[in-house]
């Protein structure tokens, strides 16, 4: 479970995120969507505290990792990360992204961890580029690798920063597939996206962001049929529009 | 009157040939503790300066401009005449090792640096969020990577060292340079002495400037 209680975050004069309340719970697929620089992608950063926010708190399982000397790294290994730019280390194979952090920080023994780390490769259908490198990969494949490699650590929340924003188009279709059969499990999900057909497909609920607020928010029936808020209306108009052109 | 190469000369100095040998021993003994010594900063102020914190950075930073922007020679007089001052008196072989080793790890440390800030940011923060601290990041993650572009420059750094351990001839440092020079003022057969020296230290460096090289060539190809 997340809670943001009265976040705000300044990068300089830039205002980008205005006292922002929010409790993702556990289990929860949790959609954010908005225009680009709505400050969305700072959002899901300040949950695992790659941003310091510069004012309020966020709690996650009952920490408060903004607190000081809050134990953020050992919060972090519950608190798995997808990254836009894949992020796989590229002196590693593919077993060995998955690997690493299993072994080093949570002190898995080897073995365990490739068994474990196959069976999340197999799941994202990459078995057999487990000693690939993550160059001799397509974006797609990486950043399926890169989201078996967030499993590997069994974290009880997957966090996704515009996961299939960086990809060619034909490639797009592959990495929601994933995420889709991950949503049917348990783990806590956030996204940041703009797939309306992911959120409307997996959400419990979908955020609309812009100008650092939380402007909207819903089920996503009642967010795609009725939005109420008309920069919430304009948004997903020029979206929807876009996607069928 | 004799030529400054007459055989006579040459005889001498293989009469003498164990002065040589115990000095290039003493370079290659000094060297490759100062080496150890200028990997060590290196890595530790290269590290230091791509760090958040402001003030490691600036640290960092001091070291680097202070060590480059003053000459060799003063650094290792300092350590030889004004330490004594305050009470530390060291040998002049650990002068020599402390000297040469603080001297290069600022290069080192530039290389290093220059290595790491090569790295995308989002090398770090994947790191981070799977819950790495800052130095098991770095370890782990970022100076594997940062090697490929800073190995080269460390390498050629590593050849100015062996190099610059003959200014410990100026503190009687009992190095190649030293008793060659001493050899040479008490025979005064210069030339011989000099030509030999001056090969000895060849024999070492140029095998590493060569790697170096090759290494500049392979990351070319990869690039």
């Amino acid at each position: 479970m997340i809670r943001m209680i009265g976040v705000h975050k300044h990068f300089g004069a830039n205002h980008v995120l205005k006292d922002i309340n929010l409790t993702v719970k556990a289990g929860e697929k949790l959609v954010v969507i908005g225009p680009s620089g709505s400050g969305k992608s700072t959002l899901i950063r300040c949950m695992n505290l790659l941003e310091t926010p510069s004012a309020g708190q966020i709690i996650v399982g009952g920490v408060d990792i903004t607190a000081p000397k809050a134990p953020v790294e050992k919060v972090r290994e519950g608190l798995a990360m997808v990254f836009q730019q894949f992020n796989l280390y590229p002196h590693k194979t593919v077993l060995e992204n998955l690997t690493l952090a299993p072994t080093i920080i949570k002190k898995v023994p080897k073995r365990e961890a490739e068994k474990t780390g196959m069976e999340f490769l197999a799941r994202v259908g990459l078995v057999d580029k487990a000693n690939a490198y993550p160059a001799q990969l397509s974006g797609g494949q990486q950043q399926r690798v890169a989201i078996a490699r967030a499993l590997n650590m069994k974290p009880e929340i997957m966090l996704f920063d515009e996961p299939t924003s960086a990809l060619d188009p034909e490639m797009i279709q592959e990495v929601l597939d994933v995420m889709v059969d991950l949503a049917k499990g348990g783990i806590t999900m956030v996204v940041v996206t703009h797939e309306m057909g992911f959120a409307r497909q997996v959400a419990d609920r979908v955020i609309f962001m812009d100008g650092g607020q939380i402007i909207e928010q819903g089920n996503p029936e009642h967010f795609f049929v009725n939005p109420e808020h008309a920069r919430t209306k304009s948004f997903l108009g020029k979206i929807l529009r876009a996607s069928n052109t | 009157m004799p030529g400054p190469f007459a055989a006579f000369k040459w005889a001498a100095l293989g009469r003498d040939w164990t002065v040589f040998a115990g000095g290039f021993a003493h370079t290659i003994l000094v060297s490759f503790l100062a080496l150890v010594l200028a990997l060590l900063l290196g890595i530790i102020f290269g590290v230091l300066a791509s760090s958040k914190q402001k003030g490691f950075r600036t640290i960092s930073r001091i070291y680097v401009e202070i060590i480059q922007n003053t000459p060799l020679v003063i650094q290792v007089f300092f350590l030889y005449h004004a330490l004594p001052h305050l009470g530390i008196l060291l040998p002049t072989f650990t002068v020599g090792v402390l000297g040469v080793g603080v001297y290069h790890g600022a290069y080192m440390s530039e290389a290093v640096r220059a290595g790491v800030e090569a790295i995308p940011r989002g090398q770090l923060e994947a790191a981070y969020s799977q819950g790495f601290k800052f130095w098991s990041a770095m370890r782990y993650i970022i100076l594997p990577q940062a090697k490929r572009l800073a190995v080269p420059t460390m390498t050629n750094q590593a050849v100015s060292l062996i190099k610059n351990t003959s200014v410990l001839a100026m503190i009687a440092g009992g190095e190649l340079m030293y008793h060659a020079d001493s050899w040479a003022s008490n025979s005064l057969y210069y030339g011989p002495a000099y030509i030999v020296t001056g090969i000895l230290y060849l024999v070492i460096c140029m095998p590493l400037a060569l790697y170096a090289r090759r290494l500049e060539e392979q990351m070319e190809v990869q690039a």
